[in-house]
């Protein structure tokens, strides 16, 4: 698949957003007073929008972004601006109180936590859905957004200084469990090709029980938007190299800062090197998300 | 509504005949032709008369070679175009409502003025039968020419989508499904139509004839074990003094 670099944004930027929404939501200690309580808000909201935001560049007529939060009874990405809109009015709701009395409502916080989990499993579902492109048609793909999503959010949080050397444990934890979860996934997608739905050249024409089909002329001599768009493979050329500074970047590095942080005493706004580490890291892993995932339309290319 | 509708009260499809298609393209010129004028913005090209010509095609013909086990190989064309399936993914992921599949006769269509251009629509349908018009910014999809066969200011024999109306081998027929002693339904049966990657669970409505098993001789050819002779007459006189030169 084309990764484009709007989507990729998208995906990583607003994962950040509603990962921090989500702890905050849940009521991780931030420093007291309306600067530290204004600046995670603020921080928390701006990644989610910018990361929206940059979503409406893909689109082909972005003045018609409303109508997209009409289907959400069918429609995944619907959902997703759907969710995403409540759960910014909520945390917004949160952060005006938690702004104006200093007071962090447990309840709002909470709901707006679960929305903001939801937004991000909407997010994964748009991919997790196609069953045309079996790399993503997985429940790890759900899983991975939100590991990251979370990982990256608390790496934020953790660098307001405020949490104890336990939650350093425990986004330590996070972040190297999901980064396992990745590898799995990264590891199906190695073996699966088009082996769960038995996919190939032959059920795509129908044609195989004849015998052994190829490709013998294109429809064209040029490229198209199908070819273009789904069976894009440049972006494969460096995948190993690629899936090594996600893993360096995203999960190694973060861990090092964080395992200082636990076990020599570092002040907790270190975590800030981690975050921006692991927000590399992601982009990588997000560019091979798309460009390694085969689309079923390249049987017929 | 982007939701599928429970049942159509027609559905209506192609059968299209590998056994017939010669692969001259003109089905695909005429779709385009059609539908650049027709319903919806027109289908444009970047680049048309340049190196790297680019554009929006409804109907596209692959060609591919099968090779049986135990004969030569053979040649199929194969034109593509949406299957306008009764469960449709493209239908049900769009966000906007653009995308729909009607009630009354399960034809798959884009309003294009509800389309954003997320392009989603196209990533869902496993069969590449979507494109995105690379001026205008919608999706583009075959409409089974929904400005024709419902037109009464065409003559009745036009009123059929313009890639049947025009291919010069017969190989692309129009009707219902849903009516078993439709002209497309019989041909689907006797010659035992299939789905295209019937393991997607989109239940295309289209459907494909497989080419004729192909005529086997039961002897194999004689091989020629010696050089021809030809007897008596002009050429055996020929033949007699040219070997004894």
């Amino acid at each position: 698949m084309h990764p484009a670099i709007s989507v990729i944004f998208f995906t990583v930027t607003s994962g950040a957003g509603f990962g921090l929404i989500f702890l905050l939501g849940l009521g991780v200690p931030m420093p007291e007073g309306p600067t530290a309580a204004f600046l995670a808000s603020a921080l928390a909201i701006g990644l989610s929008v910018a990361g929206l935001v940059s979503s409406t560049f893909h689109l082909g007529h972005a003045e018609r972004a409303w109508r997209a939060f009409s289907q959400w009874q069918s429609s995944w990405l619907s959902r997703e601006g759907v969710l995403s809109v409540i759960t910014l009015s909520l945390f917004g709701l949160y952060a005006l109180i938690w702004l104006m009395t200093g007071e962090r409502n447990g309840l709002l916080g909470f709901v707006s936590a679960a929305f903001a989990a939801l937004t991000i499993y909407a997010t994964a579902m748009i991919y997790a859905q196609l069953k045309t492109v079996p790399a993503w048609h997985t429940w790890l793909t759900p899983l991975c957004y939100l590991g990251f999503g979370v990982s990256s959010g608390f790496l934020l949080a953790l660098s307001f200084g405020e949490m104890d050397r336990n939650f350093a444990v425990m986004a330590l934890l996070i972040n190297a469990g999901f980064w396992f979860v990745k590898d799995r996934w990264w590891r199906r997608l190695d073996s699966v090709g088009f082996s769960e739905t038995g996919s190939d050249v032959g059920t795509a024409t129908g044609l195989g029980k004849i015998g052994k089909v190829k490709l013998l002329e294109k429809p064209h001599s040029g490229e198209n938007y199908l070819t273009k768009e789904m069976v894009h493979q440049i972006g494969r050329k460096h995948a190993e190299k690629l899936r090594l500074i996600a893993k360096f970047a995203g999960g190694l590095v973060p861990a090092l800062v964080l395992i200082a942080i636990i076990l020599f005493g570092a002040p907790g706004y270190i975590a800030v090197v981690g975050f921006f580490s692991i927000m590399v890291g992601l982009f990588a892993e997000r560019w091979l998300f798309f460009a390694e995932a085969k689309h079923a339309v390249s049987l017929y290319y | 509504m982007t939701t599928l509708p429970e049942t159509t009260g027609k559905k209506l499809g192609l059968v299209i005949d590998l056994d017939i298609c010669v692969g001259c393209h003109a089905c695909v010129v005429n779709c385009k032709e059609w539908n650049t004028g027709g319903y919806g913005a027109p289908l444009s090209d970047t680049d048309p008369y340049g190196s790297e010509p680019v554009g929006a095609w409804l109907n596209r013909i692959h060609t591919f070679e099968i090779t049986p086990e135990d004969a030569p190989a053979s040649i199929v064309h194969f034109p593509k175009s949406c299957l306008h399936c009764e469960d449709a993914p493209c239908v049900t992921v769009c966000p906007t409502g653009a995308s729909y599949k009607r009630g009354e006769d399960g034809i798959v269509l884009v309003e294009e003025d509800k389309c954003i251009g997320c392009g989603l629509c196209a990533w869902a349908c496993p069969y590449g039968a979507r494109e995105m018009d690379p001026v205008e910014q919608v999706m583009k999809k075959f409409t089974l020419c929904v400005d024709r066969i419902y037109n009464d200011n065409i003559p009745e024999e036009d009123r059929v989508p313009a890639c049947v109306r025009t291919c010069p081998a017969n190989a692309r027929h129009f009707g219902d499904f849903a009516d078993p002693d439709s002209d497309v339904s019989v041909m689907t049966r006797e010659r035992g139509g299939i789905d295209l990657m019937p393991e997607m669970e989109t239940k295309p409505v289209n459907k494909y004839l497989p080419p004729r098993p192909k005529a086997r001789p039961d002897v194999q050819p004689i091989k020629a074990t010696s050089a021809p002779k030809a007897e008596g007459g002009l050429l055996g006189w020929i033949d007699r003094a040219l070997e004894a030169l």
